[in-house]
């Protein structure tokens, strides 16, 4: 945290010669940078206040605070450098994190999309229903005294106005234009477009009876100059907070899961978000469809991650070791055609594989076996195989990269010395080089296990998932790793997707792999002690 | 002392300058926007003037140049200018209904009508009301664009599949399927062809979409249809007795019989081989069409040929415009949407720049002047909306992967159909 640090360097104990003194482009500099801070900051509140965000307002003024506080004080040379940093990592990974776990404790997803009163709000403003056959009136929106009418003309050329207050009523002594709409009427003062556009809100939710009987329904226009005879399908009771069916007297009552219900168990479309405690944990170990491959899943992510680091290692470091001879001819055209996969997009990568493992028009069939029908994606076994073989293409150049900086940086007079002493290259080689090599590599080989335990290109992109289990209902396939699963799980089949659920499954795969680096990394350490 | 007083006075004006740089910055910025007032002043001339003066609409890079021209002249008219922000198609849809409730969302959005349902079920589209305009639309158009009782958007292009035929191979039109494989093997036979017919097939999915015609010609369609043509999602048809014996029929085209049907053969390569010249048949939409043209292909496009008794019904899709239920500006994207987005010029151009047949009747009957387009009406005019409803979004995964399965001769159609039905049936009652 920065604020120990700003505590805990002071700078009158700093001897002055030894403060670097300010250059005047540096101090320039600073004060552009921060101006510029400043400046959006500013502009960011200015928003935040129109749009009455008081917690995040409260927060971004704090915020903007420290930041100058930081860098207008002398000294605290440590918070200087740490302030862009820790700022950076609290908004693009640690609310992130916060975000995805607050995400996993509700019912986020299709159908509970926002808050109750938009629910609400959308849920009127859809049973907001033309009468059929009702005729269009033409509109002139008009004022007196600060309240608005509207001044209608019929089909039949009929003129009436009327107000939320004062049903139609006819007003035959009204101005006309040329098409017999009227525009004006005494004593009332008729809206400019522009100004009926500033008051739209207010316009919009005008609902003008269109007789002294409610059950006549009401006019309202949506685009200022058209209304249509309206009556709402669902009306709703604040006090109870129920919605109640105009025609057939249905009540529907909040369920408690963020959806209006009636008691026969229909709900009403629009729902919102709530939160639901731990039910999508629930739901992750407990829903039959989920748990069903579960186990053939997460089996088939450890052979994938486990393989692929090591077929991508192995290969990786051959050829490190191979090109790394010193009087080879062309070394470097070589290593460039090595890293060449590297610079391949993976989901590209995914697709363009997926031609040439065509079965039948697939260059791979054609070219090397002779046309034979070769279900590289769809036969389970070999899509595995496929999966693993295309990730061994991608992932290779990365280990051949880091291989060989990590053999450039061994001694060489251990080679020497191991050379004079009469060992072979394969033993110089697995009892020298490697261990050296691992002392630097191992982290690197965790980090990519995780990254292939959770590698969602390669596979949707390859095979989706495919080909698909025949023994369960729900669609996962026989290459599907968790990562696809939960994508599968969460947005793929059921109805509309389900950020809650997404959400609270990767936590629990965030767990796991965390729990497997943590272990790893022990290891590297004893690694570290024994070398 | 005298350093304390040097230090503060330094501090001050480094504060001072940092001060004077943001003011500038922040001028610059806020030179560009005018604040809304409230129009309580006598008649301004400048319409403009009072209220927002800017609508957002997300549309696709395609389609965005068509819209300028009538996004000028609704400023014109009403000074309001139309910010078009050309998206990603693909994430549109989830974008739109991420980004409604927070305020950030646009005014308007294009897409087709099967969003309908799910933005319904996350409250953030708003209905509209056509009036007496609705009478100039065609009415599948009008009828997709209605849920649950309320229009949601208004249409703009109407898009369906045919079937393409290569005329110069095949010089007649054939009325039923077992015709059309006649037709396609008897061009093998002399050699003109390579495949007697074409259709991409996703190899993970196959193609649910394209094979629904033949589905429904055998009288099995998805969900039962209300009188007034919306669908009732509780009603899965998937499982009709004759559910199995069209099974039984892809078994029969499929990769283990007659092979009409490969499911080796993606869009992408359906596509390559018809515009080769190595089919006479081609299942697909208006999309197409201008490729195989460009390639030389003498095309027509042909009703959907029957499999069964009751006619070969294929899904439409209907492009639209649709309002945010919490657009600030309703007042003014209900008036560019029904008064602006529903006339002739607005239609010609989307109709310009997609090929696609338009919804509004008017600006149809113009472009029925080529035969191709009018085709496509009319294999339209007899087909059915793709169900909106969020149910439907259950039923892709298992009715692609069955049907593969099925076509690759996998899976037996006693067992794979009724098994499909079941799942289906399951994530929706789980939904």
């Amino acid at each position: 945290m920065p604020t120990t640090e700003l505590t805990r360097t002071s700078p009158q104990k700093q001897p002055r010669s030894l403060r670097p003194s300010d250059s005047m482009a540096g101090l320039l500099a600073k004060i552009i940078l921060l101006g510029l801070v400043d400046a959006f900051a500013v502009y960011v509140l200015t928003v935040l206040f129109l749009q009455e965000k008081w917690t995040v307002l409260v927060l971004a003024a704090g915020v903007t605070l420290l930041i100058n506080w930081i860098y207008l004080r002398r000294g605290g040379l440590p918070a200087k450098y740490l302030a862009p940093g820790v700022f950076f990592l609290l908004i693009f990974q640690v609310f992130v994190m916060i975000f995805s776990g607050y995400v996993a404790f509700t019912n986020y997803g299709d159908g509970h999309n926002s808050t109750k009163e938009d629910a609400i709000s959308a849920i009127q403003l859809a049973a907001q229903q033309r009468v059929p056959d009702s005729p269009a009136y033409r509109v002139t929106i008009v004022e007196q005294d600060g309240e608005f009418h509207f001044l209608t003309t019929d089909p039949d050329g009929g003129i009436s106005i009327g107000s939320a207050e004062e049903p139609l009523e006819e007003a035959s002594d009204a101005v006309t234009d040329g098409t017999g709409k009227a525009t004006e009427l005494e004593g009332y003062r008729t809206l400019q477009f522009n100004e009926v556009l500033a008051n739209q809100a207010d316009i919009l939710a005008l609902t003008i009876p269109f007789s002294d009987d409610p059950d006549d329904g009401t006019l309202k226009t949506s685009d200022g100059s058209t209304a249509y005879v309206y009556s709402p399908t669902l009306e709703y009771d604040e006090a109870a907070d129920t919605f109640t069916d105009t025609e057939t007297g249905t009540v529907y009552a909040d369920s408690g899961k963020g959806t209006f219900v009636s008691e026969d168990g229909n709900e009403l479309s629009t729902g919102w978000k709530i939160d639901v405690g731990f039910a999508n944990f629930t739901k992750a170990f407990s829903d039959e469809n989920i748990r069903g491959p579960l186990l053939q899943v997460t089996l088939w992510t450890f052979t994938f991650a486990l393989v692929s680091v090591l077929s991508t290692f192995a290969l990786g470091l051959f050829l490190a070791n191979a090109f790394n001879l010193p009087n080879l001819r062309g070394k470097r055209i070589y290593r460039v055609l090595m890293i060449l996969p590297y610079a391949f997009p993976a989901f590209l990568a995914g697709l363009v594989w997926s031609g040439l493992l065509n079965p039948e028009f697939g260059y791979v069939n054609n070219t090397f076996f002779g046309g034979a029908n070769i279900p590289w994606l769809t036969d389970p076994l070999l899509a595995k195989i496929s999966v693993l073989l295309v990730n061994l293409w991608l992932g290779f150049p990365y280990m051949f990269l880091v291989c060989t900086g990590a053999l450039q940086s061994l001694p060489e007079d251990v080679n020497e010395a191991a050379k004079l002493d009469g060992a072979t290259p394969w033993k110089l080689f697995t009892s020298i080089k490697l261990p050296l090599l691992l002392v630097s590599v191992a982290p690197l080989l965790i980090a990519s296990f995780a990254f292939n335990f959770n590698n969602f290109n390669i596979i949707y992109m390859l095979t989706d998932g495919g080909p698909r289990l025949s023994d369960t209902t729900v669609n996962v396939g026989a290459t599907d790793i968790l990562i696809t699963m939960v994508y599968e799980v969460a947005f793929g089949s059921g109805v509309g997707r389900d950020y809650g659920l997404a959400s609270a499954l990767s936590i629990v795969i965030f767990f796991i792999v965390a729990a497997i680096s943590i272990l790893s990394f022990r290891q590297t350490k004893a690694l570290e002690e024994i070398h | 002392m005298k350093v304390q007083t040097t230090r503060l006075l330094h501090r001050r004006t480094l504060a001072t300058a940092a001060l004077s740089v943001a003011v500038m910055a922040v001028t610059a910025c806020g030179g560009g926007s005018t604040e809304s007032t409230t129009g309580e002043s006598a008649a301004p001339t400048n319409l403009a003037e009072g209220g927002s003066t800017t609508l957002t609409m997300w549309v696709d890079a395609e389609r965005a140049p068509a819209l300028e021209s009538i996004a000028a002249s609704f400023e014109e008219d009403t000074g309001i200018s139309i910010d078009l922000a050309v998206k990603d198609f693909a994430a549109v849809r989830d974008d739109f209904i991420t980004q409604v409730p927070t305020g950030n969302g646009p005014d308007l959005i294009v897409g087709p009508h099967d969003w309908i349902g799910t933005f319904v079920e996350n409250g953030v589209v708003a209905p509209v009301e056509l009036g007496d305009k609705a009478g100039e639309f065609q009415e599948s158009a009008i009828q997709a664009m209605s849920y649950e009782g309320s229009l949601y958007g208004v249409p703009y292009a109407i898009e369906n599949i045919g079937l393409l035929r290569n005329a110069d191979m095949v010089p007649e039109a054939a009325e039923t399927f077992d015709e059309v494989i006649a037709n396609g093997e008897a061009a093998v036979e002399a050699g003109d062809a390579e495949f007697p017919f074409l259709v991409g097939l996703d190899p993970k999915q196959a193609d649910p979409y394209h094979m629904y015609p033949f589905q429904t010609s055998m009288g099995v369609p998805v969900f039962a249809q209300n009188e007034d043509g919306s669908y009732d999602a509780s009603k899965l048809l998937l499982g009709e007795e004759n559910g199995v014996e069209f099974a039984k029929k892809l078994v029969e085209w499929g990769d283990a019989g007659s092979g009409i049907l490969n499911s080796n053969i993606t869009g992408d390569i359906a596509k390559e081989k018809f515009l080769a010249g190595e089919s006479p048949y081609y299942l697909t939409g208006p999309w197409n069409v201008g490729a195989a043209q460009e390639a030389g292909i003498n095309v027509a496009v042909d009703p959907l040929p029957t499999v069964g008794d009751e006619p070969a019904q294929p899904f439409i899709g209907v492009n639209g415009y649709f309002i945010s239920a919490q657009s600030k500006n309703a007042l003014a994207a209900n008036e560019f949407a029904v008064n602006y987005l529903t006339t002739e010029e607005a239609q010609d151009a989307m109709f310009g720049v997609g090929g696609r047949p338009p919804a509004l009747t008017a600006s149809f009957e113009k472009a029925a002047s080529d035969p191709i387009v009018a085709a496509f009406g009319e294999i339209g005019a007899n087909g059915v909306p793709m169900p909106a409803v969020p149910e439907m979004q259950a039923v892709w995964a298992d009715w692609g992967a069955t049907e593969l399965a099925l076509i690759k001769g996998t899976a037996k159609p006693e067992e794979a159909w009724p098994a499909m039905v079941k799942n289906i049936e399951q994530k929706i009652s789980a939904g």
